[in-house]
């Protein structure tokens, strides 16, 4: 269905105004306003679709010192018979940042090659971030790597997914072994399974916790409270504008 | 008839699959250590913590020992967990500041600023920053950095035995705490650095009372050299104590104090500039010794250096803004001290009551609702007295953050406790932690 007349947006539709902003990737699609979802739609604004986008891929040149990390990575796993387009799903250039969306099979050769190859010596690893994305279908669970090289100041990311139904990503800990509390730390929280990783426990939680704390869909909790007469109700029960 | 618990015929030991377990009810110890010297197995686990008064807060221990001999050690962690990453979730932006502040709360600072500093490169504001609100959030900082050490230095000897080194420590850091309360309002947690600048600009009479504490903080510093650092007991206590070379550190993350003691000198200050680091004048101190003693050193060294960035701050301090000018994004109310304490300016509520119909509505809104933040991640990363605080804030261009996440420098360089004392004595555990500085605010978040 795409427009040849307008070819950076294929979904949009002659009849329709262009959305704000068609650009990056579609994450989630909101309804109406103020988070309304329970019963009927008092707010009149039933009807509102919105779509949350994150940065998508960046063409070359990415500008700096990007190109030269991207040229040395692809030529690094190029030499161990690697494939750079099945291994980087795509690159992300935003806000003088650069991401490498890895696909997760591949992350522990990717991480290795990044530390050790000369031109690249990304030595520390600050650890991995869970982040949650319910509405991201097949790529729920996203582990988010940042990667700093000492020897040429310099610090990238690394970002791999997996889905909801198979929570597994390769554990760093062989390359990285800074990564141990923090993979347990993101098991912990988000329920994603780190494949290899030598003792994968609950680490801030009790052991006989059920449940992933921060995942979108489990209630942060908390009770309504009084306050001068008004009942104040808990805080993931209010009003949201996002 | 029952036997009573502590009549001769009631076992002392009994056998599990895990071992013999001792039920120690009092007036057997006999038995116990008897029982104890017959087993051919000498290993003992010791649960250190996570009461115990010498472990930094509720940091539990798990050691095994063999006699005085620690062969394996091992961290439990999450007894102050309080889901401040999740609460960030269920807030605006600027509430963020409010939550983040609490997590290591020695450093107060240096968390709310590695927060603000992601939420304004997300906001793509950097740049419109008012250089007085940077100076001031680095002057805070340093000062900040100051107490946090003073803290490290005073409690680690507290743990060896040496009250007159907390004496001092706590001594001194009233001193920058009174800075706190004087242009914050508050000793710790304080939330006075937001996304897009200050809370307030600094009260009257602060760079008197910072040139004050700067002229008194340089005539304490040499105490603690007199003190401690030719001590022959304090050095007998912490050379070699600790080791963790710098292969060790980079394994493990190890940053801040930590790493400089391996001899890399690595500061973010210097490496990735921030708040116009590159602009000030001070030098990043090293040892080579991997040891507990090269960190003090290093410590109170950073002190010195501090002072040095505190001064130039002062100097640098021109009459301005503390807050952006894009009204869409500042906080729109001033505050002033009432009857009742530091509240809305009077002036402001009259106005917005009173006059402006629109003011009200662009108070309401900005407050209740709070500013949106384009979608995108940002990670940002400071020099914490601990090494490398990193913010992984992510926005989906809502009102409130996606997900926030520290690298907090305590949580990381306590992985490396292991490798510090295991084969040591268990008396040079407490050094070795110490050494690490670790703060279980920032730990379990």
């Amino acid at each position: 269905m795409s427009e040849p007349n307008n070819p950076e947006s294929p979904e949009a539709r002659d009849d329709l105004p262009a959305q704000h902003d068609d650009a990056g990737d579609l994450i989630a699609t909101r309804r109406g306003m103020f988070g309304a979802n329970n019963g009927g739609d008092t707010s009149g604004y039933g009807g509102l679709v919105r779509s949350v986008r994150l940065p998508g891929a960046t063409p070359r040149p990415y500008g700096g010192w990007f190109d030269e990390v991207a040229d040395e990575l692809e030529g690094a796993l190029d030499e161990q018979g690697l494939v750079p387009e099945n291994v980087i799903g795509k690159t992300v250039v935003d806000r003088d940042e650069l991401t490498f969306h890895i696909e997760r099979e591949y992350l522990p050769a990717v991480a290795r090659t990044l530390r050790d190859d000369p031109a690249l010596r990304f030595e520390l690893c600050t650890g991995v971030s869970g982040v949650h994305f319910p509405g991201d279908k097949g790529r729920e669970l996203h582990a988010v790597y940042h990667l700093r090289s000492i020897t040429h100041n310099r610090l990238i990311r690394l970002e791999v997914s997996a889905p909801d139904a198979d929570p597994h990503v390769p554990s760093l800990v062989e390359v990285y072994p800074t990564n141990d509390w923090h993979e347990r730390e993101t098991y912990d929280f988000f329920g994603l399974v780190f494949d290899g990783h030598p003792a994968l426990t609950r680490i801030i939680m009790p052991d006989d916790w059920q449940g992933f704390p921060q995942r979108k869909d489990y209630p942060l909790g908390g009770i309504p409270v009084e306050y001068k007469g008004a009942r104040i109700p808990a805080p993931d029960q209010r009003r949201s504008y996002s | 008839m029952t036997p009573s618990p502590t009549s001769s015929e009631a076992s002392p030991a009994r056998e599990t699959t895990e071992g013999t377990v001792y039920t120690v009810t009092g007036g057997d110890w006999d038995e116990v250590v008897a029982a104890a010297a017959k087993s051919d197995d000498e290993r003992i686990i010791v649960n250190m913590g996570p009461q115990h008064p010498s472990t930094h807060g509720v940091l539990r221990i798990i050691l095994e020992i063999d006699g005085e001999t620690v062969t394996e050690a091992r961290c439990g962690i999450g007894y102050l967990h309080t889901g401040i990453e999740k609460n960030l979730e269920y807030r605006t932006w600027t509430q963020g500041t409010t939550f983040v502040t609490r997590m290591d709360y020695l450093t107060p600072f240096f968390n709310e600023t590695a927060y603000c500093l992601g939420v304004e490169k997300l906001l793509g504001i950097t740049d419109q920053i008012p250089d007085r609100a940077t100076v001031i959030r680095v002057l805070l900082m340093e000062l900040n950095r100051i107490s946090s050490h003073l803290v490290a230095i005073a409690t680690g000897g507290m743990e060896l035995g040496a009250t007159t080194i907390m004496i001092y420590g706590f001594r001194d850091r009233e001193l920058v705490l009174d800075i706190y309360e004087l242009i914050t309002g508050l000793r710790m947690n304080h939330a006075f650095v937001r996304p897009g600048g200050l809370a307030q600009d600094l009260p009257p009479g602060t760079v008197d009372q910072v040139r004050g504490f700067i002229k008194k903080m340089r005539k304490n510093i040499p105490e603690y050299d007199k003190l401690a650092t030719g001590n022959p007991v304090f050095k007998a206590r912490l050379q070699d104590i600790g080791y963790l070379d710098l292969a060790g550190c980079l394994a493990t993350g190890a940053t801040g104090p930590m790493l400089r003691a391996a001899g890399l000198p690595h500061d973010l200050r210097k490496a990735q500039p921030y708040c116009g680091y590159e602009n000030y004048d001070f030098e990043v101190p090293t040892a080579d010794t991997c040891d507990a003693y090269g960190r003090f050193l290093i410590r109170l060294e950073e002190m010195r250096q501090s002072l040095r960035i505190v001064e130039q701050c002062l100097d640098r301090l021109e009459p301005g803004p503390v807050m952006v000018a894009d009204k869409k994004i500042a906080w729109p109310a001033q505050l002033a001290m009432g009857p009742d304490g530091l509240g809305n300016s009077l002036d402001h509520i009259k106005k917005i009551m009173g006059t402006s119909m629109e003011a009200l509505i662009h108070h309401f809104k900005l407050v209740t609702e709070g500013f949106r933040v384009p979608p995108g991640q940002t990670y940002t990363a400071v020099e914490s007295p601990k090494g490398e605080l990193g913010v992984h804030v992510v926005s989906d261009g809502g009102t409130r953050p996606y997900r926030v996440h520290f690298r907090d420098p305590s949580f990381t360089n306590l992985q490396a406790m292991a490798a510090m004392c295991e084969g040591g004595q268990v008396a040079d555990v407490i050094v070795a932690v110490a050494s690490i500085d670790p703060v279980m605010g920032g730990v379990d978040r």
